[in-house]
């Protein structure tokens, strides 16, 4: 008996991508029994599931960001690479290397494989583990930089522009409005690594995901509290704060603010304006156009699923490889690096 | 290529006046001749190549790229050069060339040899790299800094007022090997004796109404403001220039003014399109501005003339420190003398205390005049914008309240926005008649707004116009109003812009055409213009 195809087992609902032998949802839209969860950007874990299935610092994340109620009723740690059988489906995670914990969820049932990648990259990130490429009949991607014109350059240059701008305007604060999970700790991170050992300052919602990361292994080295620090100090200073607040009232007590943004969508210029950024930083942590394909092609997955993003270009472009593309049109991702995030987090 | 890609792309996003030069002085500072003086020549216009166009550009890239993807690629950035700097397949093979062998190779380059040459170029460059690149190459680099700007940079970077430097700039050629080398201590100033370069204009600053209680009038003498642009007329024996005010260059687009010049000594004046002596609206100088080289046809139909106000040199006589009464009195004589064609004088408006002119002033719509010059008569000419000596007092702006009718996306960065907007006005008859079109006035705030509202109120879609609901009320600034057979309304609007958005005010309640008709200024000659006829 040849293995079912992948869309008799595992199938589309208003509430998400669900596993019906295993009677369970991955990252779903909205509250339910059951749920796997890849990575703890708040709209793939989403508050209020009975059962939730993730990596530890997943869950360490949603607690922290949710708080203990509403991280899920029981809450099960699953490490890196640990085969789990749940009513005869095997339940695999391995590193994604979108943010700290994040994982793609290997789900085996009756021979045939599915990857669910949740959000990932390729690209070296010192603040969480790499992607690992899994063999499987059906990968199921993100899209969200899927337009060949998305092709993130070193991170390291963009780090070094930053820099350089602090040597043009060594009086101005350099606010970088990056995304307060995973962003942020990867721009620190990045800034360690480019030789910058001065305190960097932080946006207050910043400051428990940072403490967490640290807890984990993530050495961010010296962070000082943003808000309430005198305006002389923070002259030529390095300031993270979630996006929202860099282009707002909030920037409005720093000396002469330039505010940066770190986003894939900085690539574009257009894009760059209408977020009104001076310095655009082109630092994401979604895969970029070459490393969808190159992912794909590494899965060695005859199918592929898109749940979100620009996917008619990235299903374009598998024909072109004889890979068939599906989109599964999944309303409820949001782009956790889009330029115009208006809801700004609360000061922590 | 490098430092020139990024010194580009910061200034695209550097809105501040001060944060652009200091990114130009660090630019100069750090980077090597000549590159730097290539880099100038880009910032000021003075480099185009004309062998490589877009559609080369398109061709290098969808011979390496899926056609759909690039199709909806260009669709998704809405800028050629900009999908092809994005999408050019392969990482940075190499160093990116030096701006100084780009432009070197680019002009011994034979055309046929150009699509190598530039795929070469491409796959030793990064995104930014590319962009530039192609930007400087196809002929559409937008700095987002004046060539002003960039001599104030030199300036503030050699401690030298950027006046100096204004001073010797049109006797030189890219890449300005003379002027770095004064710059940089190595040479003296270039000597640009006899050359005929451009003297720093002076200007004048907004009366505003503090300023005005505080004048003493009978110290200043009365001109019209008009409406056209302010240029300097050059001519020594070594040749003939006109340019505008900020040093820009325009001689080859008015070859009837060159030909009238035939003096030696620089003017001040104004440049209008005048037909018999009648200044024509400034639509009409707009035609030929926008023409490097116009045709017999344009020459013809909107035939420029320069309507005299100021004498800087006479011959070789350097009057700039005469006062402005003295020079007044030499300019006349020297009209007289000379009589150029195409040439008039600015007739001084006599006037015995500051309720005339305010009168004057309430009363100037005639298209051809935007307020009043106020000079000083004892000051001399000098450079740049000084306090005191020069007012410009122009006349308040109209406005009305009206309704928004249609948006159109704008162009470059605001492809994605919609930005250019059709209002309209009530009729008697309840029905709403487009007046006009605005596409300035207000930040980017007000545009994201009125972007959002549009995306949200949509009705009907032509092509690259929305049209919407009508339920957004902008207030607009406007010049004047004249009667026109083009539009709908009968109407046409001087200079409008958006001056503010009007959310608090019900579409209903915006105006009613019949109130700008009866702004209509009755025919004939409008008050102002009869009193310079008396002058002359």
């Amino acid at each position: 008996m040849s293995a079912p195809h992948p869309d008799t087992w595992l199938r589309v609902l208003p509430q998400g991508l669900y596993c019906e032998p295993g009677d369970f949802f991955i990252d779903p839209l909205r509250a339910v029994g059951h749920a796997v969860i890849t990575h703890g950007h708040s709209d793939h874990a989403r508050p209020g599931h009975g059962g939730v299935l993730a990596t530890e610092a997943t869950l360490a994340i949603m607690r922290v960001r949710m708080g203990e109620g509403a991280a899920g009723e029981r809450q099960q740690p699953l490490g890196y690479r640990t085969p789990l059988d749940h009513r005869g489906v095997g339940i695999t995670l391995v590193p994604a290397g979108h943010v700290l914990g994040s994982a793609q969820v290997v789900l085996d049932w009756q021979g045939s494989r599915v990857v669910v990648s949740g959000d990932y990259k390729r690209q070296p990130d010192p603040t969480c583990a790499a992607f690992e490429p899994v063999p499987c009949d059906v990968f199921v991607t993100e899209a969200t930089f899927g337009f060949p014109v998305f092709r993130h350059p070193d991170p390291a240059h963009e780090i070094a522009k930053l820099l350089k701008s602090l040597t043009i305007f060594p009086e101005r604060t350099h606010i970088v409005g990056a995304y307060s999970l995973g962003k942020a700790q990867r721009v620190i991170a990045l800034l360690r690594a480019a030789g910058w050992d001065q305190p960097i300052f932080i946006h207050g919602a910043l400051a428990s995901l940072c403490a967490l990361y640290e807890a984990h292994g993530v050495a961010l080295g010296p962070l000082l509290p943003a808000t309430g620090a005198a305006k002389d100090t923070l002259k030529g200073a390095i300031v993270i704060a979630p996006p929202a607040a860099a282009a707002d009232r909030w920037s409005r007590r720093m000396n002469d603010p330039l505010i940066a943004r770190a986003s894939g969508w900085m690539r574009v210029r257009q894009r760059a304006k209408m977020a009104g950024v001076e310095l655009p930083l082109v630092i994401s942590d979604h895969a970029d156009w070459d490393d969808l394909l190159r992912t794909v092609d590494e899965t060695q997955a005859p199918e592929v699923w898109v749940t979100h993003g620009a996917e008619e270009a990235l299903i374009h472009a598998l024909s072109l490889r004889q890979i068939k593309g599906r989109p599964l049109s999944l309303v409820g991702y949001e782009d956790d690096e889009a330029p115009e995030e208006t809801v700004a987090e609360p000061e922590a | 290529m490098t430092p020139f890609a990024e010194l580009l792309e910061r200034l695209v996003f550097t809105p501040g006046r001060l944060a652009k030069l200091a990114l130009l002085r660090d630019y100069f500072t750090h980077t090597p001749d000549p590159d730097r003086g290539f880099a100038l020549a880009a910032i000021a216009g003075d480099l185009s190549f004309t062998a490589a166009k877009p559609a080369m550009i398109r061709e290098l890239v969808t011979a390496r790229v899926d056609p759909t993807l690039f199709a909806w690629s260009y669709d998704y950035v809405g800028d050629l050069a900009e999908t092809a700097a994005l999408i050019w397949p392969g990482s940075r093979a190499g160093t990116a060339p030096r701006l100084s062998d780009v432009v070197s190779i680019l002009s011994d380059t034979p055309k046929a040899a150009l699509p190598a040459v530039v795929a070469d170029w491409l796959d030793m460059c990064d995104a930014s790299e590319r962009l530039a690149l192609l930007k400087l190459i196809t002929g559409g680099l937008r700095v987002g800094a004046s060539a002003r700007l960039a001599k104030i940079a030199l300036g503030e970077m050699a401690g030298v007022p950027a006046d100096d430097i204004e001073e010797v700039w049109h006797g030189l050629q890219p890449p300005y090997g003379p002027l770095f080398d004064w710059l940089s201590g190595r040479a003296p100033k270039p000597d640009a004796a006899g050359a005929p370069v451009f003297r720093p204009t002076m200007l004048a600053h907004p009366l505003e109404e503090t300023d005005a209680a505080a004048l003493d009038w009978s110290a200043y003498r009365a001109e019209w403001k008009w409406d056209g642009i302010r240029v300097q007329l050059v001519a020594t024996p070594q040749g003939r220039r006109l340019y505008t005010r900020t040093a820009e260059d325009i001689s080859h687009g008015f070859p009837e003014i060159l030909a009238a010049m035939e003096f030696h000594g620089v003017l001040d004046g104004e440049l209008l399109v005048m037909r018999d002596g009648e200044v024509a609206p400034f639509a009409d100088l707009q035609q030929r501005l926008n023409r490097k080289s116009p045709g017999p046809k344009m020459l013809k139909d909107f035939p420029a003339g320069v309507r005299l106000y100021d004498i800087l040199f006479d011959g070789d006589e350097d009057l700039r420190a005469l006062s402005f009464d003295d020079r007044r009195a030499r300019l006349e004589a020297w009209f007289a003398h000379h009589q150029p064609a195409r040439m008039d004088l600015s007739a001084l408006i006599p006037f015995t205390a500051q309720a005339d002119l305010a009168e004057l002033r309430f009363g100037a719509r005639a298209a051809s005049i935007e307020g009043l010059m106020l000079k000083r008569g004892d000051s001399a000419y000098l450079a740049g914008r000084p306090k005191g000596p020069w007012w410009k007092w122009k006349r308040a702006p109209l406005t009305i309240d009206a309704v928004l009718m249609y948006a159109q996306r704008g162009h470059g960065r605001r492809s994605s926005i919609y930005s250019d907007y059709t209002f309209g006005l009530w009729r008697e008859d309840g029905v709403l008649v487009p007046v006009g079109k605005a596409y300035s006035g207000i930040t980017d705030q007000e545009l994201a707004f009125i972007d959002r509202w549009v995306r949200a109120h949509t009705t009907s879609r032509f092509g690259p116009v929305r049209e919407v609901e009508k339920g957004l009320v902008l207030e607009i600034a406007f010049d004047a109003a004249q009667r026109s057979n083009r539009h709908k309304s009968g109407v046409a609007l001087r200079f409008p812009r958006i001056s503010r958005i009007r959310t608090d005010k019900p579409a209903a309640e915006a105006d009613r055409l019949d109130s700008l008709i009866a702004r209509i200024p009755a025919g004939g000659p409008a008050k102002g213009e009869a009193l310079v006829e008396e002058g002359d």
